[in-house]
């Protein structure tokens, strides 16, 4: 029996897929949200030191499923690897009701006004497709807005100096600072830096009938089992869902997007929870599936008007594959810092991310989410041994007196850092995997290693006796900030969605999801891939031609 | 009295094996009379004195006390099952090479040639004859990241008995689920 049409159908509940979700629903269209991954809720909430986001030693535990989602991974050496979800290379996001912010750490940031116009601040790069973003700052400002009031931001940036104007403030006050917080703060304004209370897409205070936060260690990487960190599955998906225009359908993973023989979007093809082939028809697609599984689907949309994917007429799907290389310094302390009060990141500084003489672009930088003990094993001195008493002694000494610094790199886009689809390797479901390749651009170190300098100033002048740089590698970067491979533009011959998130040359087929940055900020791009979702949705409704409702 | 990890190594070892063994489901996958689910009593016991020089005792419990075997057994049954020839042959090499150099097995050995040897194979100086099936390197690096992970995680996942790493580096055990949780008063 065929499934009843619907107006939209949207791959992947994530950051951007359940904004879109809500939206649509809310405005009266009918929809089918595609989750290939499963809904884990609070009380899934298991806080499991070796399976979480950040550590992947015993599984994967966000998804995709590990043994049924393999990708290849082309190393610098061109060698291939046939990867799982929880090995590194695999650049995974997540699978499952949220995405990735039902595990993230939660820094909400709206990216600077010079983040979305990199090639006017700074001009072209060689080896880069440097550009600036066909809509500006001032273009999202209202959406920005709108994501921190409805999935809800706690926070205070009014002493970031650099900070892009606002029209409103956030909703929640900041968490009580930590003992990190009172001893970075003063030493950066003796600096002359401006530090200030990173906001955070987590409650403070009891905020959209869910609790405050609890402080606990397990942030990062696990889900919130007091539900206090806020993401798409504990906000609009909800609402989505209570409009009685919603439909969730989870464990159901997109095969292709189907197009008629004019060109225009049909529906999607999709392999439910039991693995049977559906079809479900819809007057539009809006792909959600982060940059990685967004671009794949694409390019795996191949039909005689589109040989090569939707979107795809001029080889730019895929492309310019970008996340963000972290760098910092740890610094060492003669007295105790470690109080147990979590998330643990609290303080962050702006002055870096523009302005850099000599530079182009710059980063965030802020103290680190709490380092469970496993986690801290690796980040030896230079100098500790890997192993033996010496390690015992380092790891006994100092987890109660080490402060982390770090931040993420703008990343300069590079062309041939790419997701293909594989010509050999197929899926649990038959689906050809992604392939990627790539390395980053050389001029992402010397940013690192200028912010990781900065950062090492910092732990200094805050009292660290001993102070080491930890510097990121050259490869392939995505991972869970992946973002570029759909990138917005003006020019249908150097980009895959116009100014409105609408694929170049497909009518009603949309991306709505990190793919689309152009450029990716100095900042962890969750909130930005939200206030992109409203904004692109604002447009999709009011631009909405056909009947509302399922036919 | 003195904590029972204040014992010679040796006394130590055999202590803390003949603790798994009584406490074993005497279900294993070997067929062989093992308290151990997947490694073999020659196994265990070349494993736990490895795991004792990665991280040894001094006046906190070192590895193997910890529950380090238990831990590599449980999981090489469980998600790490894709690891189990990698063990298997790579403590089988490790024996080899120091009935080789030393003529005895690994677990008999002096503490100082146990390092020496663990060394060799960490930089890839171990006899390659013993070395043809596993990379001695990287046997090594997979020991000490399992030894570590053995260590310092949940006591749930097998190791870090009593959370003995937690208290060793003065965070809470039993860890406490949120300083606001209970509304303590606020700083």
């Amino acid at each position: 029996m065929a499934l009843k049409h619907v107006n939209a159908v949207v791959v992947g509940a994530g950051a951007g897929g359940g904004i879109v979700a809500a939206e649509l629903a809310t405005a009266g269209l009918s929809v089918v949200l595609l989750e290939r991954g499963k809904w884990y809720t609070a009380f899934d909430c298991r806080k499991d030191d070796l399976r979480n986001q950040r550590t992947t030693v015993l599984g994967n535990a966000f998804g995709p499923d590990e043994e049924r989602n393999p990708r290849v991974f082309v190393d610098e050496q061109g060698r291939e690897h046939l990867l799982k979800p929880s090995d590194g290379g695999y650049n995974n996001n997540a699978a499952c009701v949220g995405g990735g912010t039902a595990s993230y750490g939660a820094m909400a940031w709206r990216y600077m006004e010079k983040d979305f116009r990199m090639r006017s601040t700074y001009g072209t790069v060689e080896g880069s497709t440097l550009e600036d973003w066909p809509i500006s700052y001032t273009d999202l400002e209202p959406y920005y807005e709108k994501a921190e009031w409805e999935v809800g931001v706690s926070g205070d940036d009014s002493n970031n100096i650099f900070r892009s104007p606002r029209q409103r403030p956030l909703p929640m006050p900041p968490l009580s600072p930590n003992r990190e917080y009172e001893i970075l703060k003063p030493a950066a304004q003796r600096l002359g830096l401006h530090p200030f209370d990173i906001p955070m897409l987590r409650n403070s205070v009891p905020y959209n009938g869910r609790a405050a936060c609890m402080r606990c260690r397990w942030c990062v990487g696990f889900a919130c089992e007091v539900d206090a960190k806020n993401g798409t599955q504990n906000t609009v998906i909800p609402t989505a869902l209570a409009t009685g225009n919603c439909e969730l359908r989870t464990e159901c993973i997109a095969k292709e997007i189907l197009t008629d023989s004019q060109g225009r979007v049909k529906g999607v093809a999709y392999f439910d929870s039991q693995s049977r082939p559906q079809e479900q028809t819809a007057d539009a697609v809006v792909v959600s599936g982060s940059a990685n599984e967004s671009a794949r689907l694409l390019l795996n949309s191949k039909s005689r008007l589109f040989p090569n994917g939707l979107g795809n007429r001029y080889d730019w799907v895929g492309r310019n594959l970008q996340g963000h290389a972290y760098t910092g310094a740890m610094g060492l302390f003669d007295f105790e810092i470690y109080d147990d009060l979590g998330p643990g990141a609290s303080i962050a500084i702006c002055d870096f991310n523009h302005g850099n003489r000599g530079l182009i672009g710059g980063g965030m930088l802020a103290n680190e989410f709490i380092r469970l003990p496993y986690q801290f094993v690796g980040r030896r001195a230079p100098g500790v041994p890997k192993w033996g008493l010496a390690h015992k002694q380092f790891m006994r000494q100092w987890y109660r007196r080490s402060i982390a610094v770090m931040g993420p790199v703008q990343e300069l886009p590079v062309f041939e850092s790419r997701v293909q689809v594989d010509p050999k390797v197929k899926d649990f479901w038959g689906i050809p995997v992604a392939r990627l390749s790539g390395h980053r651009h050389p001029n992402d170190q010397v940013v690192a290693e200028f912010l990781a300098s900065k950062a090492e100033a910092w732990l200094k002048e805050a009292g660290a006796i001993k102070t080491w740089t930890s510097l990121p590698g050259t490869g392939l970067s995505g991972g869970q900030h992946q973002a570029g491979t759909c990138r917005m533009g003006d020019d249908p011959k150097t980009s895959v969605v116009d100014k409105y998130c609408r694929v170049h040359d497909v009518e009603d087929l949309f991306v709505v999801d990190g793919s689309v940055h152009v450029t990716n900020g100095g900042f962890n791009p969750a909130l930005t891939i939200m206030a992109i979702a409203y904004y692109a949705s604002d447009h999709m409704v009011k631009f909405w031609k056909g009947t509302h409702g399922a036919s | 009295m003195e904590p029972a990890y204040r014992l010679s190594r040796r006394k130590f070892l055999q202590a803390a094996l003949a603790t798994a063994a009584a406490a074993g489901t005497g279900v294993a996958c070997t067929g062989d009379r093992s308290p151990w689910r997947f490694l073999t009593v020659d196994e265990a016991r070349t494993l736990a004195a490895i795991c004792d020089q990665i991280i040894p005792p001094d006046e906190h419990p070192g590895a193997a006390w910890a529950g380090a075997v238990n831990y590599v057994d449980r999981q090489l049954c469980g998600p790490l099952r894709h690891l189990r020839n990698a063990y298997r042959q790579g403590i089988a090499a490790v024996d080899q090479s120091s009935r080789m150099l030393y003529g005895a097995t690994f677990a008999g050995l002096a503490e100082t040639r146990q390092v020496a040897l663990l060394s060799m194979m960490e930089q890839g100086w171990a006899p390659s004859v013993a070395w043809k099936k596993v990379s001695s390197e990287e046997f090594f690096a997979l020991l000490v990241d399992q030894t570590m992970q053995s260590f310092y995680s949940d006591p749930r996942h097998g190791g870090n008995r009593e959370g003995t790493s937690w208290k060793m580096l003065g965070t809470p055990y039993p860890p406490i689920r949120g300083r606001f949780h209970y509304d303590v008063s606020k700083p």
